[in-house]
């Protein structure tokens, strides 16, 4: 593939942890999209605050683009390290860009670039990340203009010294970018704008986050922890303009047990996590499903087991959400794979948390998290918010007894009558009771529950169409890679089937499964957690896996290979 | 002021032992609240797991009787929901102090308005007699055989080192001073810490109620509460134990009266709605 006839153009920043590629990697998206180019980025990066070397890939496009690819048309090396970080996502066709004072020994074939004289030249080697701006945006000759004003209004809290210092180093950036053009140093393809000014450009934890807060969620209550801790920094910024209590726990278990004291008073409240965190919140999972509290869990997956690894993603704590608890009790589990479906999930999780008075868990990711793009902007009309507090007789019982085993949920201090929870066994009452008869009852009542909520499950989504010899089931982040790798093969006997909810399973599934002719699982895992659930749940066997576990996200490529590989096998 | 009656929940199962200290407050905590006139609609008591945690089960009121150890974040999240209920998070001193030792450090630090009331018996009644955080030295039990070596949890130490804005502690064997303390601790705005000795009839031979009078004695009335440098030096008393109001500091503001999420708005969070223009607004703005 040459860059110059393709529709996209993959873009890697690499660079020192300090040397804020955040920074070009905000104002780039900014400006891309602005001119009316399409974007995807995300980012790779290691645990530490200063030094070693990350990565974020942003691809420019005449089409709306959601994954990573392992293609790199234009690498720029911030650092001489990135050469070697990224030898795997280096081809014959990338075309490395590196600062002309730190060209490492063993160099072919790259474009030197006065990237620390330029900076210099405007004030100081800070400045360095507006000459790749710059350089960069000049290459695809983006309207000056446009660019100045994203700037500014980038920088808009920033005085005025270092606006211009920036706008002088971009400008000087951007006349070497279009140098290197015009003298055939560089191609770039020419690639087609669209009004995008309908669109905006967001991360998963933004998507997670204004689902929330569109939902009614005004508690959340978390320990920091990668990658799950921009939910909490994002719901904390909005804090005092929305009414929201964010507040950094002490540890896990007070995050959660605080959550749950937070609905039981009334509040919509949420935690954020990853999979270590979760693991000690597990306790307070269970006392929700013994209280029949509503709770907001989102678990955000990295790689363990124990810490792992911090900063990178993984799709391994299916089974640890699955079964989450002592004890028995219904819940809910979401996987989205998409901004929108994030959005939308993570509202549709305090709706039914408060329904069904249950643990709902969103299960993300790092990669999706710290993804971004650019999708038609998020309408909180869409969203619903559907409380169920009941004012209290002065007659009232917590746990009466429904049909349906959902009891009227009141909340203290509203209405004649008292609310009383127990974490020990209870009667209808909320006192503590150990008539066994009571006990049967109590726990018939608490999982009878599921026979609605398996009412209201999201089905899975078949793409692109349901007339499919071949199947590939997928979950979570992996939806916009598998999509993409099917479009590259191009086989219209061939089908995505992507659940964004993973427990209850749709009821159709099996039907969906039985259907084909072959199916294969695709799973950041190593060991097909969902592949074991969907043969608890429906008996079916996917034999077929596609595994990824090194803590990077699968690629396009690598999907579109492994597709590409097991459609060839008993053709 | 209201009729402490009004709090009996009739004729019920008591799961405590003939004797326990916990009958005599619970009997001081309904005529407290009474005196108080907190209607039981407005009151809401968040215990963890022991003896003393069931004590919500036993006077009408709302109640969440949560995981052991963990009533405090509980307590902390209700009262910042709604700041109109007076909370009480109480329970024993294994809950309190042992299993969830690092709750009851940081809702001090964070100061929400609530009182703390903490049975101490010094020794584990529901697992039958282990030896809990403020066992003393030597305290032979099943498990500690060869008596306790651990030194003792002095809650009331710690408290006053991290600035709790009220510390007291009362003796059940008082239950006249220990209402009083009860009412001041309810009334105090901010976190306010009551621990209560009590004995243990069955478990614990050793600080009995005869223990419990000998080894106690009030604090002078001459005592500034204020001051926390001499509440500090009363705590770590150990010959004698102190009992009364060690520590008050009027000065700081209770959590809910510091956050944000008050600041534009003083809804309790049960009757908010996000504003939704505002909210497209920031969406329009990615």
């Amino acid at each position: 593939m040459n860059a110059t006839d393709q529709n996209d153009f993959s873009i890697v920043l690499c660079g020192q942890a300090g040397q804020g590629i955040q920074t070009v990697e905000t104002l780039l998206m900014k400006i891309f999209k602005a001119s009316g180019l399409n974007i995807f980025a995300t980012k790779e990066y290691m645990s530490r605050v200063r030094g070693g070397l990350n990565s974020t890939q942003i691809r420019v496009s005449s089409e709306p683009v959601r994954a990573f690819v392992n293609r790199t048309d234009l690498l720029v090396a911030l650092d001489k390290g990135a050469i070697e970080h990224l030898s795997k996502r280096i081809g014959d066709k990338t075309v490395i860009l590196i600062d002309e004072k730190s060209v490492p020994d063993k160099a072919d074939k790259l474009v030197k670039i006065p990237l620390s004289e330029l900076a210099n030249q405007a004030g100081g080697k800070i400045y360095a990340n507006s000459v790749a701006v710059g350089i960069i945006t000049g290459l695809f000759d983006i309207d000056q203009q446009l660019i100045e004003k994203q700037l500014s209004s980038f920088f808009s809290k920033k005085d005025e010294d270092v606006v211009n210092k920036n706008t002088i180093a971009l400008k000087s950036g951007y006349e070497f970018g279009k140098s290197l053009v015009e003298s055939n140093k560089i191609e770039i393809p020419a690639l087609k704008s669209s009004d995008l000014s309908g669109d905006i450009v967001i991360n998963g934890a933004q998507a997670v986050s204004i689902g929330a807060i569109a939902c009614g969620c005004n508690f959340i209550s978390a320990y920091p922890m990668s990658p799950s801790t921009g939910v909490l920094v994002f719901l904390s910024k909005n804090s005092k303009e929305f009414g929201i209590v964010a507040e950094q726990a002490e540890d896990e278990i007070a995050a959660i047990n605080m959550a749950i004291g937070a609905w039981y008073a009334g509040a919509r409240a949420m935690v954020t996590t990853s999979g270590g965190g979760f693991a000690l919140m597990t306790e307070g999972v269970s006392l929700a499903g013994m209280l029949e509290t509503p709770i907001v869990v989102h678990l955000a997956q990295r790689p363990g087991p124990a810490t792992g690894l911090p900063t990178r993603t993984e799709q391994a704590d299916l089974e640890l959400a699955l079964y989450a608890g002592h004890g028995e009790f219904p819940r809910i589990i979401f996987a989205p794979g998409t901004l929108r479906q994030a959005f939308e999930l993570t509202a549709a999780a305090f709706n039914l948390a408060d329904k069904y008075q249950i643990p709902v868990i969103i299960l993300t990711d790092q990669y999706l998290i710290d993804s971004n793009y650019n999708i038609p902007r998020l309408n909180i009309e869409d969203i619903k918010i559907e409380r169920f507090i009941t004012e209290s007789k002065a007659d009232y019982e917590r746990y009466e007894p429904t049909k349906d085993g959902i009891s009227p949920r009141a909340i203290p201090g509203f209405g004649k009558g008292l609310v009383a929870v127990d974490s020990d066994e209870h009667n209808t009452e909320g006192h503590i009771t150990e008539d066994l008869d009571l006990r049967v009852k109590m726990v018939d009542k608490r999982l009878a529950k599921l026979k609605a909520i398996k009412n209201e499950v999201v089905a899975g989504e078949l793409w692109p169409g349901d007339k499919y010899k071949n199947l590939v089931v997928c979950w979570g982040s992996t939806y916009p890679i598998v999509k993409e790798a099917l479009t590259f093969l191009s086989r219209d006997d061939t089908a995505m089937l992507h659940l964004a909810q993973v427990y209850p399973l749709h009821e159709d599934i099996k039907q969906l499964l039985q259907k084909a002719e072959k199916v294969t699982i695709i799973e950041s895992n190593a060991t097909g957690q969902l592949a074991k659930l969907i043969k608890l749940s429906t008996g079916f066997e996917i034999e077929n896996k596609i595994l990824k576990y090194s803590g990077l996200s699968f690629s396009v490529e690598e999907v579109t290979d492994a597709l590409g590989n097991w459609l060839k096998e008993k053709e | 002021m209201m009729d402490s009656e009004q709090y009996n929940m009739g004729d019920i199962d008591i799961a405590w032992c003939p004797g326990c200290g916990d009958f005599g407050i619970l009997k001081v905590l309904k005529e407290a609240l009474a005196e108080l006139d907190i209607a039981p609609q407005n009151l809401v008591i968040v215990s963890g797991i022991g003896q003393a945690a069931k004590i919500p089960h036993y006077l009408k009121c709302n109640f969440f009787n949560g995981l052991h150890g963990r009533a405090l974040p509980a307590a902390t999240a209700i009262k910042t929901a709604n700041p109109a209920l007076t909370v009480i998070a109480e329970s024993g001193d294994g809950d309190m102090y042992g299993e969830g030792g690092n709750h009851f450090i940081h809702t001090i630090r964070r100061n929400p308005n609530i009182a703390n009331f903490v049975h101490n018996n010094m020794v584990y009644g529901l697992t039958k007699g282990q030896a809990s955080p403020t066992s003393q030295k030597g305290f032979v039990t099943p498990v500690q055989v060869a008596g306790v070596i651990l030194e003792p949890f002095n809650p009331l130490a710690v408290a006053i080192a991290l600035d709790a804005s009220f510390v007291a502690r009362a003796f059940i064997g008082d239950k006249e001073q220990t209402k009083e303390l009860m009412k001041k601790a309810i009334v105090h705005k901010g976190y306010a810490l009551l621990d209560i000795f009590q004995p243990c009839v069955s478990f614990n031979k050793i600080n009995t109620n005869k223990w419990f009078k000998e080894n106690t004695y009030y604090i002078d009335e001459k005592h500034d509460p204020a001051n926390r440098n001499a509440a500090f030096k009363l705590a770590c008393e150990s010959v004698k134990l102190p009992l009364g109001v060690f520590y008050i500091n009027k000065s700081k503001k209770p959590f809910e009266e510091c956050i944000t999420a008050y600041e534009s708005y003083d809804q309790p969070l049960y009757k908010r709605q996000p504003d939704k223009i505002k909210l497209q607004e920031l969406i329009n703005s990615f």
